[in-house]
Order: structure tokens, then sequence, then C-alpha cells
């Protein structure tokens, strides 16, 4: 059994683009965070997992800075993330892509306004210019059509696109999602898995992806970290996950999802 | 005769000269601070007191922000449009309606009272004063508090709630610029419109009550109404009360939108919080309303 790694020693030889140490969020008296560290290489897909309420999407909001840590470091590229002035912040954010949970697309935008926000706000790009790489980010996440409507005319599988190519709008260097499968079929949720891969490998992107469905890691992830109680407990290559040793795991992906 | 035991002999204290001289000027002058410092320990401690306060707090912060952003208005214009539509013409009706019928019973209430002393011919000059210093800003800061106030804080507690907010946030998109100023703007711009609207259909229809039912001729009320709309201010050379309403309306329409925003921007825990939300705004943009009612008219009429 390969258990959280200790990062500081697992870092120094290898090119770390995301770390958490020692994080501690707590919401009252509800303790989120207990000492959350895990560290991500550049290029990597790491997959984050654990049961509800273990701190998963809590940690991934950490990354983007909206949310602080009570204690603890949480690193991007070397720079602690709360200790960022609101510019740094900003440029950073300008760098990485969050799908959302429900996607969060502005509801009074349509798909294409949507998706040419963080251009028209952030960039000096021109209309032209703008609207040809909306148009090429929809046809990679296969909904070439749908730039005029408004999200309440589409589907919950293609909000979850729409956030995925708002996402990639900026050509992010890391890409965080949060459930990107949270509420699919699973037809729809077979080909999101793919896009995904297949964004992870032309863009060779860094992501991090809090899931808990199986089929989705196997498909997307390298590696695989897995929260307990707000504590990493096990952080291993996919493959190895998917063939656990801890007893807490084993109980968690149950017998069926080992095969 | 037998002394009395030595025992039994209390003996009269005296306080200490220090004690019974007048407290030092110094002290007399640190009691007020010290009452006032230990009734605001006493307030800090009650929740609800503390809430306000951030909550005051945050409504400056956000009209801090939105002040400094102004001139970002240009770059919003298509949102500012939208909002003067929503705000503006989506209202009109319900205004030109309140404002009708508030000039109405302006006039009838004062008519009645001046016919006793053979006084209705100055109704013009009651219902035109009352209409442009007081019930048409009021009244229409009233109907956007209720009308758009009520959807700005639901339309962005809904973004708030749906996590719209935070994926502004992490696209780098500035919501102060992005979605308070063009609000805070048309309701700013559309105020004035509308109590000018609402003054003028107030006045008519009190000109309606008073030819129709207080007997007075409406070229009588007319002028009269003009009349009292002629005196210039003392600042600016243009009749006063109109301008103060207006003045007013402004301040009115700023409020409203920026209390609602902030209502809005802090709403949290799904559909109940949006509930709270909305009716946090409509309560305290009225209540701002009115306690800035108080010191515009003293400011201005002082």
């Amino acid at each position: 059994m390969t258990t959280a790694a200790p990062t500081t020693e697992r870092s120094a030889a290898q090119d770390v683009i995301l770390r958490f140490e020692d994080v501690h969020k707590a919401f009252g008296a509800q303790r989120v965070l207990r000492g959350l560290s895990f560290d991500v290489q550049r290029g990597k897909v790491l997959g984050i997992m654990g049961g509800s309420g273990t701190g998963k999407s809590v940690a991934l909001r950490h990354v983007i800075g909206l949310l602080q840590p009570d204690s603890g470091r949480v690193e991007v590229e070397g720079r602690n993330v709360p200790d960022l002035s609101g510019h740094d912040l900003s440029e950073l954010r300008k760098r990485m892509g969050y799908v959302f949970q429900e996607g969060a697309l502005i509801n009074w935008l349509t798909v294409e306004e949507n998706l040419a926000l963080p251009l028209v706000e952030n960039t000096e790009l021109g209309r032209g210019e703008i609207a040809d790489r909306v148009a090429e980010k929809l046809a990679m996440v296969h909904i070439p059509d749908a730039g005029k409507k408004l999200p309440s005319e589409i589907s919950g599988g293609m909000k979850k696109r729409v956030g995925l190519a708002r996402a990639l709008i900026v050509e992010p260097d890391i890409l965080l999602y949060d459930e990107p499968n949270a509420g699919l079929d699973p037809e729809i949720s077979r080909s999101i898995n793919e896009l995904m891969r297949e964004i992870a490998e032309s863009h060779e992107s860094t992501a991090l992806v809090v899931e808990h469905r199986v089929d989705c890691i196997r498909t997307v992830c390298d590696e695989v970290v897995f929260l307990h109680e707000g504590e990493a407990i096990v952080h291993q290559p996919t493959e190895e996950f998917l063939r656990p040793s801890h007893p807490r795991l084993i109980e968690f992906l149950g017998p069926d999802a080992l095969n | 005769m037998i002394p009395a035991p030595q025992a039994l002999i209390v003996p009269v204290m005296t306080p200490p000269a220090h004690l019974l001289a007048a407290p030092p000027g110094w002290l007399a002058d640190a009691l007020p601070f010290a009452f006032a410092a230990g009734l605001a320990y006493v307030l800090l401690q009650a929740a609800w007191f503390r809430a306000t306060v951030v909550e005051m707090g945050s409504i400056l912060e956000l009209a801090g922000a939105t002040a400094m952003r102004l001139h970002h208005l240009p770059r919003r214009s298509r949102w500012l449009m939208e909002q003067l539509f929503a705000a503006g013409v989506r209202n009109m009706h319900v205004v030109l309606l309140v404002g009708l019928f508030m000039g109405m019973i302006v006039s009838l209430q004062t008519g009645i009272e001046l016919s006793r002393f053979g006084q209705q011919d100055q109704i013009g000059t009651i219902v035109a004063a009352s209409m442009t210093r007081e019930m048409g800003p009021f009244i229409t800061s009233v109907v956007l508090a209720a009308t758009t106030g009520s959807a700005l804080a639901a339309e962005l507690g809904t973004m708030s709630v749906s996590d719209e907010l935070s994926a502004l946030e992490v696209m780098s998109v500035d919501r102060v610029s992005f979605l308070v100023v063009p609000r805070v703007a048309a309701l700013m711009i559309i105020a004035p419109v509308l109590t000018v609207l609402c003054d003028t259909i107030g006045i008519v229809g009190g000109g309606f009550v008073a030819s129709s039912q207080l007997g007075v001729p409406l070229a009588q009320y007319t002028e009269t109404a003009l009349d009292a709309l002629q005196e210039k201010g003392a600042l600016i050379p243009v009749p006063m009360d109109v301008y103060s309403g207006l003045f007013k309306s402004v301040i009115f329409g700023g409020l409203i939108a920026i209390i609602s925003c902030a209502s809005g921007l802090v709403a949290r825990g799904g559909a109940l919080g949006v509930g709270r939300a909305t009716s946090r705004a409509v309560r305290d943009s009225i209540i701002a309303v009115i306690v800035a009612n108080y010191f515009l008219t003293w400011f201005l009429y002082r």
C-alpha cells in the first residue's frame, strides 16, 4: 500500500506544479480539511476521490483562491496562493480553467457570450479572433451549433460541455474539474470522460479532477488521491489505485468497482 | 451620670478629603466618552447589531468600489440599456398609476380641509409642491425598491447560490464593474425620469379631483400649481421644488441599487437565501430612502 507520500521528499526531484502542504480548513465547528498534503506533477491528471463531505471540492477551491486555508500552504508553481496580491491572483487565474459542477454559466448570456467573456474582459483580442476561438472550442466539445442558445435552452450535459469549453477558452495551464459527471447519465458521462482525456492529451495541461465515479477516474486520471476525513490517505497511480489494499479504500470502492 | 462604655462609642467616620472634593475637570469631560464606549461595547455584544454594522460596512464598501469603477460605464453600455429598459419601461405603468392616485388623494384630502376655510383655490399650490418635493420622489423610489430592487437582489442572489459569481471570479472578471456599475447607473438615471412622470401625472390627477369634486376651475388649479413651481432655488436658479425632488430621486435610485446589489451578492443557501436577500433588499432600501429623505430635506430646505 502506498499512502499519501510525504510531499516535500517527493517534490524535490520532480516538476511539481501544485502542492498542498498540511492544509486545514474549517467552517464553524465543522473541520473539513485536517492536514491535507499532496502534490501534482506538471502535465499529469490527478483525480481526487473520497466520500461526500471529505473536502474534495473545498480542496479544489483553495487552488484557485476561492477559499483561504486556516493554516498550511497551497502552492501553485512554488507560490503560496493565499499570499498572492489581488493582481497576482487575477493573473494566476487567467492561466487556469475551472469547470463547475453545474456549469455555472451566466444565465442571461448566450453560450457564445459565455465563452467569449474571459477573452472580452481580459485580453485585447479583436471580435473576429474571439469569434474564431469560440467556434473552435465549441467544435472541440462537439456542440458547434449551440452558440446562439441561452443556458436555459440546453441540457445538463451540454451545459457541462459549455462549461468545459469556457474553461478551455483561455488555453489554461491548469484545469480544475469539480465533479464533471455529476447528474449525467452513463452515456453522456462516458463522452465527457473521453473529452477530458482528449483535452489532457492534446493540451498537455495539468488537471485536477474531483470525482467519485470509478469509470471517470479510470479513463481520465494518471494518479489518484483518496481523501478520508480531510486527509489524503492514499496517493497512487491509477492502475494501483484501482487494485486497492487500504481497507478504507476497499470499503469505499466496493467489490464491483474492482473488476 | 454613668459614663458610656468605651466600646459603645462609635467613632464618626469622615470620608477622606479627596473623595469629597468635586471630580477633576478631565474626569467630567471623559464621562460622556466613557458612557458612549460602554454603550458601544454593549451594543456590539448583540448579534443583530454586529450583523447590521457588518451589512452597512459591506454596502459602503460596495458603494465605494462602484464609484471607483463608474468610468467603466461606456464598456457596459449594452447592460446599461437593458437595465434602463427593465427599470424604466417595465415599471412606468406602475409609477403612473400610483402617482395618479397619490395626486388625487392629496388633492381630495387637502381640498376638503381647505374648503372649510374657503381656501380651496390653493389646492393646486399644495398638490404641486407636495408631489414635486416629496411624493413624486418617494413614491417612485418605493415602486423601484419593490420591483427593480427586489429583482436585482433575486438575480444576483441566484447567481451567487448557483456559483455564477464564483465563475466570474475565477475568470478574473470584475463583478462590481460587470454587474453592479450598469445597474446602479441605470437606477440613478431612470429614477428622476420616472419621478418627473410621477409628479406630472400626480398634478394632473389632483387637478381632475379639484375640478370635478371640489369645484375649483381647472384654469385656476393649473395657474396656482404652475405658480408654486416657479420659486427659484438659492443655489441653482431653477424651480426649487422640482430640482430638489429630482436630486433626491437620483440619490434614492443609487441607494436602492447599491443596497439591492449588496444584498444579492452575499446571498447564501439556495432558494431560501435568495428569498431572504430579496426581502432584505426591499426592507433596507425603503428604510434607507426614508432616512435619506429626512436628511436631504433638511439639507435642501434649511
